[in-house]
């Protein structure tokens, strides 16, 4: 299912990867959707906007080969080509680290926007890894944006949050803020959802879930210990093997590309021997 | 030693320790730069790369692409250098 968009001029698309609440899968999910993207022929780019706080090039596996960083590229002190990594697995992927040191106001609007600019003359998607919260940083991820992906967990707090995020997407970003222009394409993403917690009523449904937030469902990524093992080895689980999520998140990639995938809950594995002996352990 | 740890020497849980050996390599570079966690002279040599160069052969900041590895005993500088196409020396 390879397409080779290789050579055709770029879709340019910005996709931010947001939810307000931290610690939700955010660069988990910006990892995979991005690696999910440049697998399938799309040429990629992931940015990391958590200044301060660089964990995007840990999970990418690319912590050892930062030079320079976003701030760099928006201070003149490098240039983007000299600022972005190639991805050693998928010559369609790159990422472009954060600062881990300069201070947040270095993100300006202008500066983004032309890197930005850039990157879109270059490649068919530009993710983009939201940090937590709504401040500054998370404005800025989300500003340029024509598409969203609102990470959500079945969990209260996170759900708020995503309500708000969704409230700032169609208010606070600059196709809203141009007249006339089509709204941010948003959609959720839900994260480690758990079937059989939801199964015994301990956790909301996908479809409590949607029905509070009311915007489309992109995917339903599992509760998986394939994330942990992928993030011990910088490998964006798409890339590390099948997995139930790394299932639920090329399921996911698809529907972004404009694919119609069925919506399916895949389950993290068949409960074992043991298991089976014993009952359910977790 | 428990049924547990039993069960854990039979299947190592072998990607943890390299998440392990990825944040020591890591931290290691990170604590020495001051926290920085990567070469702050990296510009400045850059610059200064590009300056010695353009007194032979006209360039751009941009021709210039600086690579880094870091390990564990030892990293590497990777620098390259793209030249106009017909790249002569200016004297010789
Ligand atoms: N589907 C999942 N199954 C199990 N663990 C997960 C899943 N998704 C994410 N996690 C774990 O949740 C934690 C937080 O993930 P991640 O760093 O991607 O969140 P984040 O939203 O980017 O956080 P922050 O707001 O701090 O940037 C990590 O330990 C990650 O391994
Ligand atoms: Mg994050």
């Amino acid at each position: 299912m390879t397409t080779e968009p290789k050579n055709n001029p770029p879709l340019g698309r910005v996709i931010v990867i947001t939810s307000g609440k931290g610690g939700v899968g955010k660069t988990t999910s910006a990892a995979a959707i991005s690696a999910g993207l440049a697998k399938q022929g799309f040429r990629t780019v992931v940015i990391d906007f958590d200044v301060g706080l660089r964990n995007l090039d840990m999970i990418m596996g690319c912590e050892r080969r930062v030079v320079f960083d976003f701030i760099n590229v928006i201070q003149g002190d490098a240039k983007l080509k000299q600022a972005l990594i190639k991805d050693k697995r998928l010559d369609t992927l790159s990422i472009l680290p954060t600062s881990q040191t300069r201070d947040k106001d270095a993100l300006t609007k202008e500066g983004v926007e032309q890197i930005l600019k850039e990157l879109k003359a270059e490649f068919d998607y530009i993710v983009c890894d939201s940090p937590a919260g709504i401040e500054r940083g998370a404005q800025m991820a989300m500003y340029f944006a024509d598409e969203a992906v609102v990470v959500t967990n079945p969990e209260v707090s996170s759900v708020r949050d995503s309500d708000r995020v969704l409230g700032l997407l169609s208010s606070q970003t600059k196709r809203a803020e141009t007249s006339g222009a089509e709204p941010i394409k948003a959609q959720v993403l839900l994260t480690r959802y758990d079937q059989a917690r939801v199964d015994i009523g301990e956790m909301m449904t996908v479809d409590d879930v949607l029905e509070i937030l009311a915007v489309p469902l992109l995917g339903v990524i599992p509760e998986s210990k394939a994330i942990l093992r992928a993030s011990n080895v910088g490998t964006p689980v798409v890339l590390d093997g099948p997995s139930a999520a790394a299932q639920a998140y090329e399921d996911a990639v698809s529907r972004l590309t404009g694919s119609d995938v069925e919506m399916r809950i895949v389950g993290e594995r068949r409960p074992g021997l043991f298991q089976r002996l014993f009952g359910r352990a977790s | 030693m428990n049924l547990f740890s039993f069960v854990r020497k039979q299947r190592p849980p072998q990607s943890a320790q390299t998440a392990k050996d990825r944040l020591q390599i890591l931290l290691a570079h990170e604590r020495s730069g001051g926290g920085a966690g990567k070469a702050d002279y990296l510009p400045m040599l850059q610059r200064d790369i590009v300056a010695a160069i353009r007194k032979y052969v006209p360039i751009e900041e941009k021709d210039v692409d600086v690579r880094m590895e870091r390990g564990e005993q030892m990293s590497s500088l990777e620098i390259n250098i793209e030249l106009p196409q017909a790249a002569s020396p200016k004297a010789g």
